[in-house]
C-alpha cells in the first residue's frame, strides 16, 4: 500500500480532461495523473508518486529543515563519543 | 542469456508440485535449478554436464575446446543498444569468455514465427554480424524454422559457441576461496531496466541503453593484470548479480558478503527500481561480470578493468568469507546485515 | 534521489538508534502497520539494532496479505475465462488462493497483465474492446484514490468492457481489533504515511486518546522509522499519547481532500473480511451503486465458490503481531516463499516473507548487531 517514491514534475499535460504530467524518477520518466493535486504544483515541484498518481506535494522546506535538524543531531553525537573518549585516554596516560 | 522478462510473469510457486513448465523454470532461479535437476541431469549423464558452468570444457583429439549454447527469447526483439541478435552472439560468446576461453566460432539456430516482416528480420541479422565481427567470431553454420503465426512470440535464436580453452587459465564457479575479493566490471541493472522501459503496461521512459557488449578482450585485460589467477567469473544475466553470487557461493562452498553502498547501480536504474519496487541485484545484465580474484591483487585486477572502455565503472564489491557457506548477506549502510537469497522465480512489480 | 537518498543515511540512523537506546528505560512494544515498513524494518535489520529498547510487532498492514481467500478464488475464476484479460498489480499474482493462484492461471493459458497504474487497465480496455478487462482493485486507503479514477475515467469515458474486483480495506478499525484484544502488548504504533497522506491524521486523534497509545505517522525509509520510533519512545517515556507527524514532507493533517472526495463518489463503507483475521465491520471499500456497472462481482457469475484455507496457517496470529514468523512451526519449514501456505509468506511486505528472506539467520562472524535468536 506504501510505495510511494518522491519524483519531479517535468512537465504538464491534460488528457482528455484529466490533469497528468511526466514526472522523473531521477532519470526515470513516466505519465502521472496530477488530478489530486492539480491546484498545487507546477514544473520543477517534487510530488509523493503512487501507482502512477501524485498523491501529494513534497514540501520541500519542511523537510529541509527538519532533515538538518537530524544531521545536525547525528554530528552532535559524533562530537560527544570524542568529548567521551578523551577522559578515559588522559586516564589511561595517567594511570599508574 | 535471456533477458528478465518481468512484464510476463513468472510462477514461484512450489518447485516440486508441478505437472507441468512454468514460467518461472526459465527465470534463471531456484527453480530453473530443479528444472535441471529434477528433469535433465537424471537422464543427460556427462562429467561436463554435471558441473554446470556456463560451458563445458571438453577433449577433441589434441585439443580442448570450450562449448556452450544459449536461446534468446526477448520481448520486445529490439530495445534501445541493441536487439535479440546483438544478444545471442554477445551472450554466448561471453559464456565462453567467462570460462577463460577464447571465442572463436558461433552456430546460429533462428525458430521465426510465421508473419515476422523481412525489415525486421534484416535488421536483427545485421546487428549479428556486426557483433560477430566486434567479437572476432565467425558464423559458421545454422539452421532455420518456421512456425505457425502464435507460437512463436515474433523469433527465437539458439546460438552455440566453441571456444578454444587455455590451460593457464581456467576460472571456475567452484574456484573462490575465503578472502577472494569480489568484483563487478561495470554498473548493474542497466539491461533489464532498458527491457522493461519497452515492455507495455509499464512504460516509462529511461536515458538507458542495454549494455550488451563482448566482454572477451576486458576479460582478457582482467587476466592479464592478475597473471591468470582469477578465480571465478561470471555473467550476471538472468537473475542478476544476485544469481550469479549465489550460484558462485554454492559451488565454491564459500560465503560472500557485500556491501550495499559500494553497488554501482546508475541513477535511472535505481529510479526504476525505486518506482516498480525492484531490487537492482536481481536485474539481468548484458555487458558486465562480476570477478573473484585473490585479496592482493585486486587492487591491479580494478585498475586493469578501469582502464578499460568496458569497465570504467568496475567496483570492489564484498569479499569471499568462510562463514555461512552458500549465502550471501550484505552489510546494509545502517550497519545490519541481511541475506541475498535468491528467487524462486522472477521478481515482479508491487504496490506495496 | 532527492527526498529518498538522503533518509538512507547510516550516519543518521546509527545516530537515531543510539538515541533512542539512551533513552528508553524499559523495553518499549511498538507496531508498525505497513507492510512497506515491515519491509524496510527488516530488511535493514532495525529490529535487531534497537533490540532491548524497542521491540517491533509487525501489524497487518500488507493489503495483499489480508485480501480475502474469496476474492483470490473469484480473481482465478475470472482470469481463467476465455473472454477476460486479467489485470493486477505484481503484489497479487502469487498468493496462494483455495486451489491456485493467478500464475498457475496463467501457465494454463489464462490472460493475466501486471499493470503499474490502474488507468493502464482503462486504457488496456480501450485498446481490446472484444473483451473483458478486469481490474483487482486492492489497497489501503493510499491506493483507493487511485483506483477511484480508474472507475470514474472509464463511466467518463465510457469504456463499457472495463470492470473493478474491489477489495480495499482501512487501517483505524485494525487497529482497533489489535487494541481490543485481551492479549495486546501493543504500546504505541507507527501509523503508515501513505496512508495518511490521503486520509490526513485526524481519525487517529480519538484512538491516542482513548487507548493511551502514542501514534507517530511515518515514512519508509530507515531514517524515518527510526525518527518515527524515537518521537514514540520519547512520548512514551513521558507517558504522553497523542498523535504526531514524523513525514512531515508528505503528510498533512486534512491529508488529501481532493483524493478523499473522489474516494467517496466512488465508493462506500463496507463490511470486509481480512484473511487470518475474519471480518471487521465497516473497514472495507465496495463500490457505490451508481457505479455497480462496473463491479466485477456483479458482472460475472461468482456465487458458486468454495474457498478453503490450510489450516496449518498462522497468518492470523501473524498479522495480528500474536506471533513472530518464526515462532509458527511452519515457517521455513512447510512454509517457504516457493511453498507458501498464506500471503504473509508471498508478498515482499509481508512479515513471513521479510524474515524468511532477510533474517532467516544472522551470521555471527558479519558484526552484525543482533539480538534475534537463532532459528
Amino acid at each position: 500500500m506504501c510505495l510511494g517514491i518522491p519524483a519531479q514534475i517535468v512537465e504538464l499535460r491534460n488528457d482528455r480532461g484529466l490533469p497528468v504530467g511526466i514526472v522523473d524518477f531521477g532519470g526515470v520518466r513516466r505519465e502521472a495523473c496530477l488530478a489530486y493535486v492539480a491546484d498545487q504544483v507546477n514544473v520543477g515541484d517534487y510530488v509523493i508518486v503512487h501507482v502512477g498518481f501524485a498523491i501529494s506535494k513534497v514540501d520541500e522546506a519542511e523537510a529541509q529543515r527538519t532533515f538538518a535538524v537530524l544531521r545536525e543531531m547525528s554530528q552532535l553525537d559524533e562530537l560527544e563519543w570524542i568529548t567521551d573518549a578523551i577522559p578515559s585516554v588522559a586516564a589511561a596516560e595517567h594511570a599508574p | 542469456m535471456t533477458a528478465t522478462i518481468i512484464g510476463s510473469v513468472s510462477c514461484p510457486i512450489p518447485v516440486t508440485d508441478h505437472d507441468r513448465v512454468v514460467l518461472g523454470h526459465g527465470s534463471g532461479g531456484k527453480l530453473s535449478a530443479a528444472l535441471l535437476k529434477q528433469h535433465f541431469l537424471p537422464h543427460l549423464q556427462s562429467d561436463a554436464l554435471r558441473q554446470l558452468g556456463d560451458g563445458a570444457v571438453v577433449s577433441a583429439g589434441n585439443a580442448r575446446v570450450v562449448l556452450s549454447t544459449d536461446t534468446f527469447v526477448v520481448n520486445p526483439l529490439e530495445f534501445p543498444g541493441g536487439d535479440i541478435g546483438t544478444l545471442a552472439v554477445n551472450g554466448t560468446v561471453n559464456d565462453l569468455a567467462m570460462m577463460g576461453a577464447t571465442p572463436c566460432y558461433l552456430t546460429v539456430g533462428f525458430i521465426i514465427e510465421e508473419g515476422l516482416a523481412f525489415e525486421t528480420l534484416d535488421r536483427i541479422v545485421a546487428s549479428m554480424a556486426r557483433a560477430a565481427s566486434v567479437a572476432g567470431v565467425q558464423v559458421v553454420t545454422g539452421d532455420t524454422k518456421v512456425v505457425e503465426h502464435g507460437k512463436g512470440d515474433g523469433l527465437f535464436i539458439n546460438t552455440t559457441g566453441l571456444g578454444l580453452a587455455d590451460s593457464d587459465f581456467s576460472p571456475s564457479p567452484d574456484g573462490v576461496r575465503p578472502g577472494d575479493v569480489v568484483l563487478v566490471s561495470g554498473a548493474i541493472g542497466i539491461h533489464g531496466i532498458t527491457i522493461l522501459s519497452a515492455r507495455e503496461g509499464l512504460e516509462f521512459e529511461a536515458d538507458l541503453e542495454s549494455d550488451t557488449a563482448c566482454l572477451h578482450p576486458l576479460v582478457q585485460a582482467l587476466r592479464r593484470a592478475t597473471d591468470n589467477s582469477v578465480a571465478a567469473l561470471r555473467d550476471p544475466t538472468r537473475g542478476g548479480v544476485a544469481s550469479a553470487l549465489n550460484e558462485i557461493s554454492a559451488a565454491s562452498r564459500v560465503g560472500i558478503v557485500l556491501e550495499e553502498s559500494a553497488l554501482p547501480i546508475p541513477a535511472a536504474v535505481a529510479g526504476a527500481c525505486e518506482m516498480l519496487g525492484l531490487d537492482p541485484l536481481y536485474v539481468a545484465n548484458e555487458g558486465n561480470f562480476v570477478a573473484f580474484v585473490p585479496p592482493h591483487l585486486a587492487d591491479v585486477a580494478l585498475d586493469a578493468l578501469r582502464n578499460h572502455p568496458l569497465g570504467r565503472g568496475a567496483q570492489r564489491i564484498g569479499v569471499a568469507v568462510s562463514d555461512h557457506p552458500g549465502m550471501v548477506v550484505m552489510r546494509t549502510p545502517l550497519g545490519g546485515t541481511r541475506i541475498v537469497d535468491m528467487l524462486p522465480g522472477d521478481q515482479l512489480p508491487r504496490i506495496c | 534521489m532527492k527526498y529518498l537518498a538522503e533518509y538512507r543515511d547510516g550516519t543518521i540512523g546509527r545516530a537515531l538508534a543510539e538515541r533512542i537506546r539512551r533513552i528508553a528505560t524499559r523495553r518499549w512494544t511498538l507496531m508498525e502497520l505497513c507492510g512497506g515498513q515491515t519491509h524496510t524494518i527488516v530488511r535493514q535489520g532495525i529490529d535487531a539494532l534497537l533490540d532491548g529498547a524497542v521491540e517491533m510487532i509487525h501489524g497487518p498492514g500488507c493489503p495483499v496479505c489480508v485480501t480475502p481467500l474469496e476474492q483470490i478464488d473469484r480473481a482465478v475464476h475470472l482470469a481463467s475465462r476465455p473472454d477476460v484479460i486479467f489485470t493486477s498489480f505484481g503484489d497479487m499474482l502469487r498468493v496462494p488462493g483455495s486451489e491456485c493462484d493467478l500464475l498457475r492461471v496463467k501457465a494454463r493459458g489464462g490472460t493475466i497483465r501486471v499493470v503499474y497504474s490502474p488507468l493502464d487497465a482503462v486504457s488496456l480496455a480501450i485498446k481490446h474492446p472484444d473483451k473483458q478487462v478486469v481490474f483487482f482493485a486492492v489497497g489501503f486507503e493510499t491506493t483507493a484514490p487511485a483506483n477511484a479514477m480508474a472507475v470514474w475515467r472509464a463511466a467518463q469515458l465510457g469504456v463499457p468492457n472495463f470492470s473493478m474486483l474491489v477489495s480495499h480495506v482501512t487501517v483505524p478499525p485494525a487497529m482497533l481489533v489489535i487494541l481490543d484484544a485481551p492479549d495486546n502488548r501493543v504500546q504505541g504504533f507507527l501509523a503508515a504515511g501513505h496512508v495518511c497522506t490521503i486520509m490526513g491524521w485526524e481519525e487517529y486523534e480519538p484512538i491516542a486518546a482513548k487507548y493511551h497509545v502514542p501514534i507517530v505517522v511515518t515514512g519508509f525509509e530507515p531514517v524515518d522509522i527510526l525518527e518515527g520510533i524515537w518521537l514514540a519512545v520519547q512520548q512514551l517515556e513521558a507517558g504522553s499519547a497523542f498523535v504526531e507527524n514524523q513525514y512531515v514532507r508528505s503528510v498533512r493533517r486534512d491529508g488529501n481532500v481532493a483524493a478523499r472526495e473522489l474516494m467517496s463518489k466512488v465508493f462506500r463503507l463496507s463490511d470486509r473480511k481480512w484473511r487470518g483475521i475474519g471480518e471487521i465491520p465497516a473497514s472495507g471499500l465496495a463500490l457505490r451503486e451508481e457505479y455497480a456497472d462496473f463491479d466485477a462481482e456483479r458482472r460475472f457469475a461468482l456465487d458458486d465458490i468454495v474457498t478453503n484455507e490450510p489450516v496449518e496457517c498462522r497468518s492470523g496470529d501473524v498479522l495480528r503481531g500474536r506471533i513472530k514468523p518464526y515462532e509458527c512451526p511452519m515457517f521455513g519449514v512447510v512454509c517457504t516463499p516457493e511453498r507458501p501456505l498464506g500471503a504473509p509468506m508471498v508478498s515482499s511486505e509481508g512479515a513471513c516473507a521479510a524474515y524468511f528472506n532477510y533474517g532467516r539467520a544472522r551470521p555471527a562472524s558479519v558484526g552484525a548487531q543482533t539480538g534475534m535468536e537463532e532459528r
